[in-house]
């Protein structure tokens, strides 16, 4: 799909500007970057790293965080205790730092990029659910069915996890876009996914030092990011829409 | 006759606030009991103990002689299929993201009564009982008018054949017309199954016209007990007089001619520990009703008060 190889350099063409703005040369549509390789095809390429990336770690974090946040919201006592005080560890920890320790230690690559990233982002999820979860446990729906005599594992399937999955796919729309801009602050610190494989959060880091010469360096992968993160938002609102009979 | 439910000595607390202190209340297999009383005085908070969906900070809550409070979580869930609840808001007490198929299937599945599959035939019967076209099964609750999903939830309170049911104010969030046909619904299905209920209201007349016994509660205690027509005409505590004296009359100059006579009820005004709740409006205190609490005691067949007033003679 991509018109060039995404990591081809090619000095003579350094820095050229986005074909359109004036008419150089049409071949490179989004322009070079300050080795000369081709915008449009490191940002196609890009997009593959940054979206599995994002999705892969927000959806871990959203499975680990409901989880965590239903049982803390829902049991209450000893168990509520323990999930807050892991909650409020993580909170407190300077996790860039920790995740450059992690990945220092156990080297980089995709997998444990994506754990480090979901060890950040279900902190997101674990609040929200376990929050909505206190204030539905008390709702008149849910003591209905603890007098009908379901048990915890129906009423949390059934009645509170419908209620709080449009908070959660709300909250996946920005954990993805965060894991994306965390794995661009990974990559700028060399301990990304793969140096020689381009990401956008990369593309990003590397093109702020050209904003005042080569502003087509930092804004397309930019655009492609808030592009992505809109329409991240867009579908969980869709979802969450989706999932309520009541709008449908 | 031995009773189906009963509080003993039941008090419950929410962190420092006592919701009820010291209740007994019995109701026996096939009555109606109404509980009344002001907002506040607990008893939401009794139904929900007698079901124990509040479990009690002291106290035993027996069903069927069985002490509730020493079961096992699976045990009392069990029970749950012979005591049931009704909500007052049939806007909040639905599950918004379950069809009507569901929601009155569910109680047969738990109990293992039925399946999800052989569920449909009992679940259409049952519509057809509250009054309900028997295709609804596929839609959800918002799709339908108040009076009607307190119809459903009403069906879903009886579809597994309970003994027991605590109606919390079943029709304070209904229209006037609404609350009839309710009313209707509910002496039927107590006919059909041979019900047992505990309705909390505040609606007196409607008291009056359903129940057998009527209970009558104030800051979290109960202070008087007996059949309505007895209990209205006669009240043998001050609180109970302000209730009935707080009714509406719909004739103008009768409401006018009361008002010259009776005060209204003042809001409730926190008691002294140990005294009787009513004491700071009450216009008959005496010294005593300040330093103890009087205790529940038969004043007649059939008729228990709470009141220094019938105890010693003024």
């Amino acid at each position: 799909m991509a018109p060039y190889p995404p990591t081809r350099i090619d000095l003579r063409q350094r820095l050229l500007p986005p074909a359109w703005p004036q008419p150089g040369r049409p071949a490179h549509l989004l322009g070079t970057d300050n080795v000369g390789r081709d915008m449009l095809s490191r940002i196609i390429w890009g997009a593959r790293i940054s979206l599995a990336v994002g999705l892969s770690a927000a959806l871990l974090g959203a499975v680990a965080g409901s989880v965590l946040g239903l049982c803390a919201g829902f049991f209450g006592g000893a168990v509520d205790a323990a999930i807050s005080w892991l909650i409020n560890v993580q909170l407190a920890f300077p996790f860039t730092l920790f995740a450059i320790f992690l990945l220092a230690v156990f080297g980089g690559g995709f997998l444990p990029v994506v754990g480090v990233l979901a060890l950040a982002t279900w902190v997101n999820f674990a609040r929200i659910v376990r929050s909505q979860t206190l204030s539905l446990r008390a709702q008149d729906f849910v003591t209905a069915a603890h007098a009908v005599g379901v048990g915890a594992p129906r009423i949390l399937r059934r009645y509170i996890f419908p209620a709080v999955l449009p908070s959660i796919v709300v909250v996946a729309s920005f954990s993805a876009a965060q894991a994306i801009l965390t794995e661009a602050a990974l990559s700028f610190l060399g301990v990304g996914v793969d140096p020689t494989i381009p990401s956008w959060g990369a593309m990003l880091n590397l093109g702020r030092n050209y904003l005042q010469t080569a502003w087509w360096m930092a804004t397309f992968p930019g655009i492609a990011i808030a592009l992505t993160v809109l329409g991240a938002n867009l579908m969980g609102d869709w979802l969450g829409t989706r999932l309520d009979p009541r709008a449908r | 006759m031995a009773a189906l439910s009963e509080a003993s000595g039941v008090s419950v607390r929410y962190g420092g606030v006592a919701a009820l202190t010291d209740v007994d209340f019995a109701v026996s297999a096939g009555e109606t009991v109404a509980i009344i009383g002001e907002s506040g005085c607990g008893k939401s908070t009794l139904g929900r103990t007698l079901l124990l969906l509040q479990p009690p900070t002291s106290g035993t809550v027996r069903f069927r002689g069985e002490d509730l409070t020493a079961l096992p979580a699976r045990a009392l869930r069990q029970r749950r299929r012979f005591m049931q609840m009704m909500f007052q808001d049939p806007y909040a007490s639905l599950n918004a993201r379950m069809t009507i198929g569901e929601t009155l299937a569910e109680p047969l599945v738990v109990h293992g009564l039925a399946t999800w599959r052989t569920a449909r035939p009992r679940v259409a019967q049952m519509l057809a009982r509250v009054g309900l076209d028997p295709g609804v099964t596929s839609r959800y609750p918002h799709e339908f008018s108040g009076g009607q999903r307190q119809r459903i939830a009403i069906a879903r309170a009886v579809i597994a054949g309970p003994d027991l049911v605590v109606a919390d104010e079943p029709l304070s969030a209904l229209d006037i017309t609404v609350q009839g046909q309710i009313l209707d619904l509910l002496a039927a299905l107590q006919a059909a199954q041979n019900l047992t209920y505990v309705f909390i209201s505040h609606d007196l007349p409607v008291v009056r016209h359903i129940a057998g016994r009527v209970a009558v509660m104030l800051g979290g205690r109960m202070v008087e007990q007996g059949p309505p027509a007895e209990v209205f005409a006669t009240p043998a505590h001050p609180y109970t007089q302000a209730l009935l004296a707080a009714v509406p009359i719909p004739d103008p100059a009768l409401a006018r001619a009361r008002m010259a006579t009776a005060a209204a009820l003042p809001a409730a005004t926190p008691a002294p520990p140990n005294a009787c709740p009513f004491v700071p409006r009450c216009p008959a205190a005496r010294p005593i009703c300040t330093e103890s609490m009087p205790p529940l005691r038969d004043i007649a067949a059939h008729r228990r008060a709470a009141c220094w007033l019938n105890e010693v003679p003024a």
